[in-house]
């Protein structure tokens, strides 16, 4: 009698994403990023299965950070008001895959900048760094369908990550980025079922599934980690077992999560150890957790952290 | 669910007025529909529709290959048929081979040869095999997981990965005088069944033969077929053109958490 195997096989993988377009291509970006491609969970399966090493795309605001505290500000020194010098320096001195230009300065409640205002950014970026970009709104339904379109427009060809789109609200960034050749955001608040909704819905207006890397929300170590991993988790079980609404790469916003934790940011705590190092290693631990669940893009924020967390990866996606 | 599609069987007019014709069109826009709609295999079945079946097999395969690569169940209870059919085969697409008794009167050793001739045509080929011997068709639960208990232990006998094995308990027309028992039998027999080895055995039933000369055919149909997949039965030999039977088939896995929930969760099991 045989012995069976019984090692778990999977029939599905996640998909997998190139982002950015050089010169040949038709944009202007010195390189490309390509994620995903698993074929097992983390961990399981032989090397084959891993996919693609995980990326860390590290945060860029448009405008100058006003909440961001002392230990988080100071590595960047005097660029955090000069969004093309901080993501040069992202990219040359803190080693981050790609940038992730964060829209925070349109928001109707922080300064509600203009879409001139979003466009420039978005160009001094392009012409500051040769790695691909992730194009993120406000958060603002209303703000972000008025600006993103633009911004996407100025982005043309480059093949960014723009984002997001969510169930009550896809149509204008949808349309726009499939027009303009980039890829798209789908987000869905702790939500595995809503999460499959929006990506049946951009679908349905033609956009291709394979241009689609998903957010499911992040919470960070001690807010909520554990919903966000398991639903990460679910999503690439689904994705291995076949299921093409759900087979996307997924991305984490990890720095902003992890820096609102008082553990992060409270520097009045001796008895919790070592303030410069307790705000990085709270934004690692959270990364790497969610890395196990299957992330695939990491958004972070303190170069400490960065650090760490691309150990991590290097050491397990070999 | 593994869904095999019905439709190009000898016994629809269509096809037999295709075969005859040799209007390959008519079997290739089968083809390519039932691939659309969601069958992971299309059985080919020559059935009375002509007399030379060895050669109409193969040009049915053939036909169909050059417009799709859905994998072939080949359909036939006489294992030079199938042979025939393995012959212009892609068997690199996967196949099935369906089906074999355990036994019959006048062939002790069909099993075998079913075994043997999924084995020389590669990994990808499947066998369905029926709980049905010598002595006929079992009407009663325990004859058939016995008859499925001697197939799993000659298929575990041979090396045959029991993964690649189909068991069909033989669904027969509830409107057969007495029949109506059956349908409980088989259920009864599916949850036994699954018990026999770890890794367990696919099942799968012709479910159009259970509402056969019946009123409500497609109602009988997908009613059954959601209570059979509860049991446990991960195939089917359907008609995957009948809409509500497919609704069926996607709120089912969907409610057996085979498949996410989402609002469309009906265009998302299309779709995959």
């Amino acid at each position: 009698m045989p012995i069976p195997d019984l090692a778990e096989s999977f029939v599905g993988a996640v998909n997998k994403v190139t982002l950015g377009a050089t010169k040949e291509q038709g944009g202007t970006r010195t390189s490309t990023i390509t994620v995903g491609g698993a074929k097992n969970v983390v961990y399981a399966g032989s090397p084959g299965d891993a996919g693609e090493k995980p990326v860390i795309a590290m945060d860029v605001l448009d405008v100058k950070p006003e909440d961001w505290p002392d230990i988080l500000a100071e590595p960047y020194g005097d660029v955090l008001d000069n969004p093309a010098q901080w993501a040069k320096k992202c990219i040359d001195e803190f080693g981050a895959d790609l940038i992730c230009l964060k829209f925070e300065g349109i928001h109707p409640d922080t300064q509600d900048k203009d879409a001139e205002h979003a466009e420039n950014v978005t160009k001094q970026i392009l012409e500051a760094v040769g790695v691909p970009l992730i194009l993120w709104g406000c958060g603002n339904n209303e703000k972000d369908n008025l600006v993103m379109p633009k911004v996407s427009e100025a982005a043309k060809g480059e093949n960014c990550l723009v984002g997001t789109v969510e169930e009550d609200n896809y149509k204008a960034l949808t349309a726009i980025a499939l027009a303009d050749g980039h890829h798209l955001i789908t987000a869905a608040p702790l939500d595995i079922n809503i999460a499959k909704q929006v990506n049946i819905l951009t679908s349905d207006m033609g956009f291709p599934l394979e241009k689609i890397v998903t957010f499911q929300s992040t919470g960070a170590l001690g807010y909520g980690i554990e919903y966000a991993y398991s639903i990460q988790e679910r999503q690439r079980l689904a994705a291995l077992s076949g299921d093409k609404m759900m087979a996307m790469p997924m991305i984490c916003d990890v720095g902003f999560e992890a820096w609102r934790a008082k553990e992060a940011k409270t520097v009045d705590a001796p008895e919790w150890g070592a303030a410069q190092d307790r705000g990085p290693i709270w934004e690692a631990t959270t990364a790497v957790c969610l890395l196990q669940a299957g992330a695939d893009i990491i958004r972070m924020r303190h170069p400490r952290a960065v650090k760490a967390v691309k150990n991590f990866i290097n050491q397990i996606w070999k | 669910m593994i869904l095999i599609g019905e439709r190009i069987n000898g016994m629809f007019s269509d096809v037999k007025q295709a075969i005859a014709d040799k209007d390959k069109k008519v079997i290739q826009d089968l083809a390519t529909k039932q691939t659309e709609l969601g069958a992971s295999y299309l059985d080919v079945n020559v059935g009375t529709a002509a007399a030379d079946q060895q050669g109409t097999i193969q040009w049915l395969v053939e036909a169909i290959q050059e417009v799709c690569s859905t994998p072939i169940c080949l359909d036939s209870q006489k294992p030079d048929v199938i042979e025939a059919g393995l012959k212009v085969l892609n068997a690199d697409n996967g196949g099935m081979l369906n089906s074999t008794p355990l036994n019959k009167k006048n062939d002790d050793e069909i099993l075998d040869k079913f075994i043997e001739m999924a084995n020389q045509a590669g990994p990808k080929v499947n066998i369905i095999a029926l709980t049905m011997d010598k002595n006929g068709v079992p009407q009663d639960i325990d004859t058939r997981v016995a008859i499925a208990a001697e197939i799993v232990q000659k298929a575990m006998e041979k090396n045959f990965d029991i993964q690649r094995l189909f068991i069909d308990p033989i669904i027969l027309p509830v409107k057969v005088p007495n029949a109506q028992i059956q349908p409980g039998n088989i259920l009864a027999a599916v949850d036994q069944i699954k018990y026999l080895s770890d890794p367990t055995p696919h099942m799968t039933m012709g479910l159009s033969n259970l509402s056969q000369g019946a009123s409500e055919r497609s109602l009988i149909n997908r009613t059954f077929l959601a209570m059979a997949m509860a049991h446990g039965m991960d195939s089917a030999i359907v008609d995957v053109l009948d809409k509500k039977l497919m609704n069926v088939v996607a709120t089912a896995e969907m409610l057996m958490n085979k498949q996410l929930y989402s609002d469309s969760y009906l265009k998302a099991y299309k779709a995959s």
